[in-house]
């Protein structure tokens, strides 16, 4: 068959890129998980020993590892809903038949996802400052008095969630803002002329017909939180107190400070896990909730 | 409600939002032209009462922030071009060309998309380790030379070409790459742009893998510079704004020169097909 010899030439780059440096490590990843491999392993691989189960075992143990997985929870379950209702809040501004130039204003409503993260957080990190920044500053004309943002443990999480926020709402405004255009434009001739109320028409055409699309932006957005790391790293250093540790920060210090690569593939794993699980969750939720 | 007075709170709305988008990026240019120090007052000042460009020279003659720039843009160019034309490849290969077991791989392939890119990282990092690759533009290029995620966009698009048009090339005797270079990249220059855009601004941004792999300062992309930088407390407030500013403009740039290319593969990207 010469067109299929053809296909497979096409498709042998991109599969071979995948595979070697996609499939094959998530594999040696599950393998390396089992085992031991730390700084003796990487001086010499001799002293490389398999442990089963032993990472995950030692993991449910560590309190370190529970705390993490927590301030990711955290970082999860209040940075979706925030940024999921001002990335709603502002697509149903754009889509409003009143608001003035919309062009300029998606755009800048936008800007900030295509900004990269590590530099916006070196941003918010000086305007979050404690003597010189902004939010204090803005803080004090109200008469309220400065917060230490990112250097009290009970804040530090709260402020990255408001960058995330800030950071990442443009986009699912603009995947939801398509989801309103698609509503066709009678339901709500209808509805006007029976005298629903603005409320009832989002409550009763504008919800139910975005809702395939918000379960899909919340999966996507949830998946993406999970994967909390640059934010962090810049802005805290997963302090203060370890109260913006997240997993992958916690994979990362112990795959790469501390070298020891079998426990951080296992953190890698149940964070995958986890993912997947909460994901799945939802999807089955949210079809429970359809029939 | 009057309409009038919803007007008002709607556009009142939007442009207190686009505020609030804006105001950190036009806050971090204006620090980034103020002397050294000045910016450390209260009031928090907002605009350099005397602008100048010490703080970017100091960041290029001092702290390597040429050589960052080189970097990222060398190693997103890289990648860009590369998983731009293995992914157009495969995706063209996907929505057109029949072989045994078409479906069943890109459902494979989709299904890779649930397993997090860090679940790799680690193994990675020891192949390139025993390979000798550690802390070198090819490490951070090969994992990117290919995406599903592209792949899935090209597919989209492609399944759109009219399947007369290729079929009577075959019949005139083509040769399936003279179709694809003659015929389909032509057809296909869209989501060519498109892809180029998202994948560049992609590699551009990235972070936790060039971050693993470059292990030398030498090899640093932008982010890493800026990101060492903010973590040793060296730089003042105004330099670090410059770095800032140099990381994010380019990026920006592009987005508002390619802005429709950029918002058409967003939303291709989310449709599910």
């Amino acid at each position: 068959m010469k067109g299929s010899r053809a296909a497979w030439l096409f498709l042998a780059p991109a599969l071979l890129v995948l595979a070697v440096f996609f499939l094959l490590p998530v594999l040696g990843a599950l393998a390396l998980s089992f085992t031991d491999y730390d700084l003796y392993a990487l001086a010499d691989l001799r002293n490389l020993r398999f442990v089963a189960l032993g990472n995950y075992w030692m993991l449910l143990h560590r309190p370190q590892f529970w705390a993490a997985l927590g301030h990711t929870f955290y970082f999860v379950v209040a940075g979706v809903p925030l940024s999921m209702m001002a990335s709603l809040g502002a697509a149903l501004l754009l889509h409003s038949p009143l608001a003035r130039c919309k062009a300029f204003f998606r755009t800048a409503l936008f800007a900030p996802v295509v900004t990269t993260a590590v530099a916006t957080a070196v941003v918010w990190r000086y305007l979050f400052s404690t003597k010189y920044g902004w939010a204090n500053h803005l803080l004090g004309m109200l008469g309220i008095h400065p917060v230490d943002w990112l250097g009290d443990p009970h804040w530090a999480m709260p402020t990255i969630i408001l960058f995330a926020v800030w950071k990442n709402f443009g986009y699912n405004m603009i995947i939801l803002l398509a989801g309103l255009q698609a509503v066709p434009a009678d339901l709500y001739e209808a509805a006007r002329i029976d005298g629903a109320s603005a409320w009832r028409q989002f409550r009763h055409i504008t919800l139910p017909a975005l809702g395939p699309t918000l379960l899909m932006v919340a999966i996507l957005t949830v998946s993406g939180y999970f994967q909390l790391f640059a934010e962090p790293y810049v802005m805290t250093e997963g302090g203060p107190l370890e109260s913006t540790t997240s997993v992958l920060y916690l994979m990362y210090e112990d795959g790469f400070q501390w070298w020891n690569l079998g426990v951080a593939t296992a953190e890698a794993f149940v964070l995958f896990l986890v993912m997947f699980a909460v994901t799945a969750a939802m999807l089955r939720l949210s079809r429970k909730a359809a029939a | 409600m009057n309409p009038r007075l919803a007007k008002a709170l709607i556009n009142g709305l939007l442009l207190g939002g686009a505020a609030v988008a804006l105001f950190p990026l036009l806050w971090m240019l204006a620090v980034s032209f103020m002397p050294s120090g000045t910016s450390n007052a209260l009031p928090p000042p907002l605009w350099p009462a005397h602008p100048v460009l010490d703080n970017y020279r100091q960041l290029f003659e001092r702290a390597g922030m040429g050589r960052y720039l080189f970097n990222s843009l060398l190693i997103s160019g890289a990648i860009s071009l590369l998983s731009l034309l293995f992914n157009v490849l495969a995706g063209y290969a996907f929505a057109k060309l029949r072989f045994a077991g078409s479906e069943h791989l890109f459902r494979v392939l989709l299904g890779l998309l649930v397993v997090p890119a860090q679940v790799a990282m680690l193994p990675l990092f020891l192949m390139f380790k025993y390979a000798g690759l550690v802390d070198s533009y090819v490490g951070v290029v090969l994992p990117g030379m290919a995406s599903v995620l592209g792949i899935f966009l090209v597919r989209q698009y492609a399944r759109g070409l009219p399947d007369e048009l290729l079929e009577a090339a075959r019949i005139d005797g083509a040769s399936e790459l003279h179709i694809f270079v003659r015929i389909v990249l032509p057809l296909l220059r869209p989501v060519v742009a498109t892809l180029a855009i998202l994948t560049f601004l992609t590699a551009w941004n990235d972070f936790m893998w060039p971050l693993i792999e470059l292990t030398g300062q030498g090899h640093y992309t932008l982010p890493l510079g800026l990101a060492s930088m903010a973590r040793e407390h060296t730089e003042g407030t105004e330099q670090m704004m410059a770095g800032s500013v140099l990381t994010v403009v380019p990026v920006l740039a592009l987005f508002l020169a390619m802005q429709r290319h950029y918002l058409d593969g967003l939303l291709l990207g989310s449709v599910k097909g």
